[in-house]
């Protein structure tokens, strides 16, 4: 077993084209990567199923699809797969963090040498080093390209940032001074459902995320509780997870600025803020009638936002005469959907659409219309899907004592997740 | 202003004006210049002739501006060996600049050059930093002595670096030791020594650090804890007490490498209470894995398949969570399928055949099918929920999507072979779609459900015989299914129709085909029909064994090996590492460990293998009763088929239609390779050009008395860098006395190539379960090498011709009879014929070709001179590498012999 998970890091564009090479070990040229151009990419057997891992001669190749970009790590032998697909996907954020942007071919050549910078610090022989923008921020101090980049301002190099960064605490620098503590949690629940077209549940889950700001002097611990309905969580690299596992108290020196706290996921009692009632009648071959009901199933006091509802409808659809009585809808072609959107849907209120819908005679034979899912997506801020709830949120800095004082603010969100309706 | 710019220059003369830039005394012009150059790199220009004066830019305060030029040294450094030398004094200077960056950065850039003098001089500063105060350069020191091992081993062990790299696993810094450990594993797999040898000591040591490192850290050290041998239930209770809380970070490769640990450490615990404990604790982060990117969670779902095999109470429950989503990519939800198959039980059949049943109304094909066969299988494996798949397959059926409906009937069949006589009332329905089979699967299976129930459906003949009619284009496997089934109607019900149908299968069989394995059947039929009718009723209407449902299931062995195996690419292709691993070296050494292990081949993604292999070979060994035809091999009819997987239709028969064994069609005689007799081995084979391929034509001649499976091929390096585009060679398994035929397609694998004079040789490496490695030589045509690209323009080559060295010219003893039939055969071999005129003043006229050699990409040029009909020839040759002279002259005299 090798860790050693990429020879080779390529990024290419959607063409093929080669935007970024780096090679770690000189036993890849190339050459290889041009293989996985020719014989993955625009690979010409498309009976076989693209998986993202292939194996060419002595090659394998894993690779990752992000917006217009492919990212690939060519390795041999018999490599960590799942630290290869890790490392890219950290690699993703990083770039991110750092362009403040997305990752995409435009902004990979027009920061290229910033991303060879980065690419040493990362990796190393193939093994991956340090990926956290937070801490490579400390070494690597070149910004993105939406600064210019001759007038930026060059931050002096911190003599210690070597120490820090291989240090236990490597996430935070000592000395970070703000007039006003500040600390902010927001937590943001998206919520997965797929209903069947009678109505049965058939999975439905909450994907919890906290995600923290901290304007936070000096080194503050920070002791966060939770009522322990939580079923699954992950932390960030600094909660201590011994302690977590003992005591179920989140305990941590956190980064500076914005960062995921954690995840969690919740099966059980999971509250889903929308009720979905599709009725959906072929009549004959070319007319539909659609009837979609949405009730909300939250307090009066709250209401959801920027809700967009996706009603498929068939290939062959020529209009659609529609009614809402809330918010606006239209036939999207492009979409081949239906699309309703409501800006604001009151708690323990309901509205429908109803359509009906031409559609285009053909004299062929055709296949019977799939009936694709009806799919939602909407915001309901102050709300909680599952039952998790932030029980305290401590804050202590040993050297400062009770002189230390903190604003704490707490907000909550539910956002759709995949919010699917089968009909 | 962005760093884009650098891209745009395309316009002639560039590399002059860089070299301006570069030497330019203001130093942003420089910067520029410098950058300009990386970006010309990157896209793949080639910048290597501005080696000196990018050299002359090492020395600089400007960090950012260093790390470019180290950067671009370490790409060209070997291409320039004398120049790279010009670098060492700032290497070696920089190795002890106070930054302690710009010590690990030197001492990083340096490990990478693999130029001997550099290396040399590497040990020292390697040396001191090792030693470094400062954490950042030690754990980029610590790497470093795994770059210096895979340049030069020897040099390692002289000065003792390995020993300096064991004492930093006790360290204070937790990224120091996680580096020093990955380091060492790296040796590990280099060398293929044991390089850790943990202790106890080091193991606290380890555990202690996994607290405090980074993400990637973590993982080194868990990858290594799982490698931990002991057989202690103590060390097992303390490693997993302290991987445990690991599952829950938010990284997954942290995440699986965890569960590695725990799924180790569980078969070394004895306490069922803490096993149980640690189970429950698994299920989330293996849920949680799911949320990640399709390209992880695909990675996921590959090792939850082996879990799931392993332990499958973790996830018993979960079924639910593996439940397709519209937009999944198709490869995620083809293995989510898998898994919904394997957790399927009675307690979730009803939810999840309504899942399957979903899917089969989807748009995408294969996911169609596979949803289809799903059904089948949890039918064949859930005896109280058969009716009910049954009912759904019905309901599919009747929809009559052609794909659904074929797919619909072969897996019917699977479920009639698990309960015979049990759903027969369902055939009626099944004949309604007769006219819409046109897979030979899905034909075959529909025949053998007549011929199996010809006694119970009234009108079995009609239908056989609408088949019959067109017996003769029918695919074998079809062929051979309607000859059994008839068989079958006229021992059950030998009315006149089918005696008539009876004589027309069998004369049809043996006097109108070609195909060896139909011929032998038909005449056993006929021989034991006209001998002893009992005798043939007792072999062709057997009780046949109950099958079961072992599609994807891997057999004990190999599962634990896998196991050890998790996150890695052995899990996800679910074989060993010794099927695809490459190096010759490992293959050697872990032959005779890999005979021990019998494993069935699974469909796997990428490295596609024959799912049908393994059994056709079993099928053999439960001899015939009767020795009808006096002959060794050739199944005996269904008399005693050994129960096997859903899915293929040739157990059936009991038979063999993989077309590779028993006296398949003769192939064209080859020279032979090999013979080792003591292993009962012949290999044959050519190297040629195929469809504008090179292929490996091999021919394998099994002569010892078990059945040959698990062939591999593997190329040492060689001038052109041949080797097989899959290691594992797509044949099935080789019955004894039989012989299988390969075209393996072959590729040029550039770090394959051999430097020094061009040879024909490669050596090759076969592997097989039973005989293990066995090598031979062969020599690679040009002929096979030469590419339908390669022809240049008439003044392209003039001007090579007329640059390039001349060459002794050869006279090759050949006679041309026709110059035009010999133009076509030179062309068609990809040698391009740029010109044909008469030599003035003699009569002899010249021609002149040329082609391009693969894998090298060399150009050769050639000048033929010969008379029509006057024997001999001299053939001028020139090329940039004038060692393939020989070999071209080869060429030449095989295309035109």
């Amino acid at each position: 077993m090798a860790l050693s998970s990429a020879h080779a890091i390529y990024f290419f564009n959607l063409r093929g084209d080669i935007l970024i090479e780096r090679r770690y070990r000189d036993d890849v040229t190339r050459d290889v990567a041009e293989n996985f151009r020719t014989q993955i990419l625009n690979s010409k057997d498309s009976s076989a199923i693209q998986t993202p891992v292939r194996t060419l001669g002595s090659c394998t190749f894993m690779h990752l699809r992000h917006a217009d970009v492919y990212i690939l790590c060519i390795s041999k032998n018999n490599p960590n797969v799942m630290l290869a697909f890790s490392f890219m996907t950290s690699l993703v954020s990083l770039f991110k963090s750092y362009f403040g942007g997305d990752l995409n071919e435009a902004n990979i050549q027009n920061n290229f040498v910033l991303i060879y910078e980065l690419l040493d610090e990362a990796m190393d022989f193939g093994l991956p080093q340090i990926t956290d923008p937070t801490i490579l921020k400390s070494l690597i101090f070149q910004k993105g390209s939406s600064i210019d980049f001759f007038e930026k301002k060059k931050e002096k190099a911190d003599p210690n940032a070597t120490l820090q960064v291989t240090g236990a605490v490597s996430w935070r620098k000592e000395g970070i001074k703000y007039k006003k503590n500040e600390v902010f949690l927001d937590l943001v629940e998206q919520v997965n459902l797929l209903m069947s077209s009678n109505g049965t549940i058939l999975t439905s889950d909450v994907q919890g995320r906290i995600m923290m700001k901290c304007l936070l002097s000096d080194m503050p611990e920070l002791r966060v509780g939770l009522n322990d309905k939580v079923e699954d969580a992950t932390f960030h690299q600094c909660v201590n997870l011994s302690t977590y596992e003992a005591q179920k108290v989140i305990t941590f020196v956190p980064p500076d600025g914005e960062f995921e706290l954690m995840k969690y996921r919740c099966h059980d009692g999971v509250s889903l803020p929308f009720k979905v009632l599709p009725v959906i009648n072929e009549m004959g071959r070319t007319r539909l009638e659609v009837n979609v009901q949405i009730k909300a199933a939250f307090s009066s006091k709250i209401y959801g936002i920027n809700m967009t509802i996706l009603v498929p409808v068939p290939d062959n659809t020529a209009k659609a005469n529609l009614l809402v009585t809330n918010g606006k809808a239209k036939y999207d072609a492009t979409k081949k959907a239906l699309v309703w959107k409501i800006s604001k849907f009151m708690g323990e209120s309901d509205h429908s659409l109803r359509a009906e819908v031409t559609l285009v005679a053909t004299t062929k034979e055709k296949k019977p219309w799939v009936r694709p899912p009806i799919s939602m997506q909407f915001q309901v801020p102050m709300l909680s899907a599952s039952s998790v709830r932030v029980a305290y949120l401590k804050i202590l800095e040993r050297k400062m004592g009770s002189e230390y004082h903190v604003d704490k603010w707490v907000r909550k969100v539910v956002k759709s997740g995949e919010y699917i309706i089968r009909t | 202003m962005s760093d884009g710019k650098y891209f745009s220059t395309t316009k002639k003369g560039e590399i002059h004006e860089f070299k301006e830039e570069l030497r330019s005394l203001e130093k942003s012009k420089k910067k520029d210049g410098v950058k300009k150059v990386i970006a010309a790199m990157t896209v793949g220009k080639d910048v290597a002739m501005l080696f000196p004066d990018m050299m002359n830019c090492m020395q600089t305060e400007d960090l950012e501006l260093k790390k470019l030029v180290y950067l671009y040294c370490q790409n060209y450094a070997k291409t320039q060996p004398d120049l790279a030398i010009m670098a060492v004094n700032t290497f070696v200077k920089d190795s002890q600049d106070p930054n302690p960056l710009i010590r690990a950065l030197a001492v990083r850039t340096m490990g990478c050059i693999r130029v001997d003098k550099i290396t040399e001089y590497l040990c020292d500063p390697l040396q001191r930093c090792l030693k470094d105060d400062d954490p950042y350069v030690r754990k980029t020191a610590a790497i470093c002595v795994a770059k210096l091992f895979d340049i030069n081993p020897e040099l390692v062990d002289d000065r003792g670096f390995l020993d300096q790299l064991r004492d930093l696993l006790s360290d204070a810094n937790p990224m120091v030791v996680a580096n020093a450990l990955a380091a060492l594993q790296e040796i590990q797999e280099i060398s293929g020594k044991d390089m850790l040898q943990l202790s106890q000591n080091t193991l606290m040591k380890l555990l202690t650090a996994l607290n405090d490192c980074t993400e990637w850290g973590q993982v080194f050290i868990l990858d290594a804890l799982a490698g931990f041998e002991t057989r202690d239930p103590r060390d097992a209770e303390k490693i997993a007490e302290r991987v445990l809380p690991r599952m829950q970070h938010v990284n997954s490769a942290v995440v699986l490498s965890a569960i590695k640990v725990i799924l180790r450490m569980m078969d070394i615990c004895q306490s069922a209470d803490l096993v149980a404990a640690w189970s429950k604790k698994m299920a989330p982060p293996l849920v949680t894995l799911l949320g990640a990117e399709p390209e992880v969670q695909y990675v996921a779902l590959r090792n939850i398949n082996l879990v799931v095999q392993k332990r499958p109470s973790i996830l018993a429950n979960e079924v639910k969570v593996f439940f397709c989503k519209y937009n999944d990519p198709i490869y995620v939800k083809m293995e989510k399928l898998e898994i919904m198959i394997k957790l399927a039980s009675d307690k979730n059949i009803d939810q999840v055949l309504l899942e399957f049943k979903e899917y089969a109304q989807e748009v995408d094909v294969d996911f169609v099918r596979k949803a289809v066969r799903a059904i089948g299988r949890c039918a064949v494996s859930i005896e109280r929920a058969a009716e009910k798949c049954i009912n759904v397959l019905l309901e599919l059926i009747k929809a009559k999507v052609n794909y659904v409906v074929q797919e619909g009937v072969i897996v019917i069949k699977d479920i009639f072979r698990r309960y015979p006589n049990r759903y027969e009332n369902i055939i009626a329905t099944l004949c309604e779609n007769l006219d819409s089979l046109d897979e030979p699967e899905a034909k075959a299976s529909m025949v053998w459900i007549i011929g199996e129930y010809a006694e119970r459906i009234d009108n079995a003949d009609e239908l056989l015989e609408t088949f019959l009619d067109t017996f003769p284009e029918e695919n074998s496997m079809v062929q051979l299914q309607l000859l059994t089934s008839t068989v079958k109607l006229f021992l059950k019900k030998p009315t006149e129709s089918a005696q008539k149908m009876i004589s027309l299968v069998l004369s049809c069989a043996t006097n109108e085909t070609d195909n060896p394995d139909l011929r032998d059947r038909a005449f056993i039929y006929w021989r034991l029909l006209s001998t002893d009718p009992e005798a043939a009723k007792d072999v062709v209407l057997a009780q046949k064994p109950v099958i079961t449902d072992d599609v994807g299931n891997l057999d004990q062995g190999l599962l634990d090996q896998l196991l050890r195996q998790v996150a890695t690419l052995s899990s996800v292709y679910h074989k060993p590492p010794e099927m695809f691993v490459s190096r010759q070296r490992l293959a050697v050494q872990k032959a005779d460990e890999l005979q021990d292990h019998q494993f069935e081949e699974e469909e796997v993604p990428g490295a596609a293998s024959t799912s049908t292999a393994a059994v056709a070979a079993a099928a053999t060994s439960a001899a015939p009763q009767v020795d009808l035809l006096n002959l060794d091999s050739g199944g005996p009819e269904a008399a005693a088929a050994p129960p096997r997987a859903v899915g293929g239709i040739d157990d059936l028969l009991g038979g063999l239609d993989i077309s590779s064994t028993s006296s398949s069609t003769p192939a064209p005689q080859l020279p032979v390779l090999l013979s080792d007799p003591s292993k009962g081995l012949v290999i044959q084979g050519k190297i040629l050009r195929q469809g504008g391929t090179v292929t490996y034509a091999l021919v394998i001649i099994n002569s010892s008395a078990s059945p040959l499976d698990g062939l591999m091929l593997q190329t040492n390096r060689s001038t052109f860098g041949l080797g097989p585009v899959n290691v594992v060679l797509q044949v099935p398994s080789i019955a004894p006395s039989s012989t299988a035929t390969a075209l393996v397609p072959m590729l040029y694998d550039s770090t394959k190539i051999l430097p020094g004079a061009a040879s024909s040789k490669l050596e090759v490496a076969m592997k097989t379960n039973q005989a293990g490695v066995l090598y031979f030589a062969d020599a690679v045509p040009l002929a096979s090498l030469l590419e339908e690209s390669g022809g240049i323009e008439g003044q392209a080559f003039l001007n090579a011709w007329k640059t390039l060295p001349p060459e002794t010219p050869q006279r090759l003893q050949l006679t041309v009879f026709n110059i035009e039939s010999a133009k076509q055969r030179l062309q068609a071999a990809n040698l391009f014929v740029l010109a044909h005129r008469p030599v003035p003043g003699t009569s002899q006229e010249a021609l002149y070709l040329t082609g391009k050699v693969g894998g090298i990409n060399v150009q050769v040029l050639v000048e033929v001179r010969l008379t029509v009909g006057v024997p001999g020839m001299d053939v001028s040759f020139k090329s940039e590498r004038t060692d393939l002279a020989t070999m071209t002259f080869e060429a030449v005299a095989q295309i035109l012999a």
